[in-house]
């Protein structure tokens, strides 16, 4: 009975043995060790690798910031303050400030303004639709509707009311996913301390505009000549704000004749403790 | 010589397909063959690990199991043998080869002991090949056939993605559907063989 036993145990665990010991030996002198620091930057990011920081992901910023390749510590804009301030600790280096953003959008089109001229009943993605004609909205400039943004919203923080987007701002984290999904370009970051939004991307002539979108921006120039900072500027029939300048005071939006700018707290998710 | 390697190599690459023919090495068949790129870098890693886990089992199968009386421990021993390997061969490419490391590593732990892979080894013993360079021929045709496989389905897949079949036969069902029909196209292969190299 022990004859039969004994000799196919000890070759099992012989074996096991062997195997186990090369592998000890292996990982003992050949592993790589494993950038512990690079860890510890990955673990300070919020993992929701968006892509904001202009790298591929948050392992790719982690990486690059372990290899001293990046400098930059205030990248992550979803993180904020608060992970810049971890990076900077790890790091030993000086801690950065970030600029905070929220996304907003510069469409204020919504059915009950914006003029429609078919019905499209194809696939229901702003992308589809865009490929008809450029929507079935009359203005060609605007949101398309089809929630597209709030489909690869990874905070929930993008809604459809009325047919178009808007951004619920202290869900935000300013990531930009919305931005480069958005096949108008209707969408853009600004840093969440400033109030005023342009609200419309129609670039056609007023007249034209008007007829399409009776809240479309018809390029009047009143808000250009009111901004005490100078921080307004019609360009291709369309106000822009220079935020750099901009100091929120409110007077271009109570000028404005169609209402296309809008003044909000676009307060995001930065400002608020985590839930 | 030659001509016996050819032949094993093709038999076992298109007559005895793995994955199409005997039904072995289903999972990562179905699993990874959604992409071409991930079905190339899956396909590779199973060729790679089976030529390794011949190299080591056949020695082990002739020179100890048999030697001492033990065929009845082949499973569980090259099960071991496999899995240790594999978890060597990672480390190794992950220190020596980094770029081969990234594209096959994420496969490589998936299938340390895949049951193709355990198939190879299993049946190099049990068809009787004499030599370890007939047996490692076996491997290589094996992993080319399973290599082959997954790149044809992956084809046939990004096909099915863009076809619209009936409801209920939606993603797995004709997936499945469309496997059973590439593996009677294989048995079209069986008997090919033996009259090709005459």
């Amino acid at each position: 009975m022990l004859d039969a036993i004994l000799p196919a145990a000890v070759c099992v665990a012989g074996i096991g043995l062997i195997c186990a010991v090369i592998l000890v030996v292996a990982a003992r002198f050949m592993a790589v060790r494993e950038k512990s620091r690079e860890k510890e930057l990955r673990a300070c990011l919020p993992g929701v690798n968006c892509g904001a920081c202009g790298y591929p992901g948050c392992d790719g910023y982690a990486a690059a910031l372990a290899e001293k390749t990046e400098k930059r510590t205030n990248l992550c804009i979803p993180g904020g303050d608060g992970v810049s301030e971890k990076i900077s600790q790890v790091l030993g280096v000086e801690f950065q400030d970030t600029v905070e953003q929220v996304a907003v959008i510069h469409c204020c089109g919504d059915c009950e303004h914006a003029a429609k001229k078919a019905d499209y009943s194809g696939i229901q993605t702003c992308s589809g639709a865009k490929m008809l004609y450029g929507g079935e909205h009359a203005c060609t400039y605007g949101c398309l509707g089809k929630g597209d943004c709030a489909a690869i919203c990874p905070y929930d923080a993008i809604y459809m009311e009325k047919g178009i987007a808007h951004v619920h701002a202290p869900k935000c984290v300013g990531c930009g996913l919305c931005v480069k999904t958005c096949p108008n370009k209707i969408i853009t970051l600004m840093p969440d301390i400033k109030r005023e939004v342009i609200a419309c991307s129609n670039r056609e002539k007023g007249a034209v505009a008007r007829k399409k979108c009776t809240n479309a921006c018809i390029a009047c120039g009143k808000c250009e000549k009111i901004c005490p900072t100078g921080a307004i500027t019609i360009e291709e029939n369309l106000a822009r704000i220079d935020y750099d300048k901009c100091t929120s005071c409110g007077k271009c939006g109570q000028v404005c004749p169609v209402g296309c700018i809008l003044s909000e707290n676009h307060s995001g998710r930065h400002r608020f403790p985590e839930e | 010589m030659m001509r016996d390697l050819i032949i094993i190599i093709f038999t076992a690459m298109l007559v005895n397909n793995y994955v199409l023919v005997r039904f072995l090495g289903i999972c990562p068949f179905l699993g990874v063959s959604k992409k071409l790129h991930s079905a190339v870098g899956m396909g590779l890693a199973v060729t790679f690990v089976m030529l390794l886990a011949t190299a080591a089992t056949w020695p082990i199968q002739t020179y100890l199991l048999t030697a001492f009386r033990l065929e009845y421990l082949q499973t569980i021993v090259f099960i071991l043998i496999i899995a240790a390997l594999v978890q060597l061969v990672e480390i190794i490419l992950k220190r020596h080869i980094p770029a081969l490391h990234r594209s096959l590593g994420i496969y490589l732990p998936l299938i340390t002991t895949n049951c193709a892979v355990l198939g190879v080894a299993k049946n190099n013993i049990s068809e009787g090949y004499a030599t370890f360079i007939e047996a490692m021929a076996n491997a290589l045709g094996c992993g080319l056939g399973f290599l082959l496989a997954m790149v044809l389905f992956a084809g046939v897949r990004m096909r099915i993605e863009t076809a619209k079949p009936p409801k209920c036969f939606e993603g797995m069902p004709i997936t499945l559907i469309s496997a059973s029909i590439v593996a009677l196209a294989f048995y079209g292969f069986a008997g090919v063989i033996d009259n090709m190299f005459l």
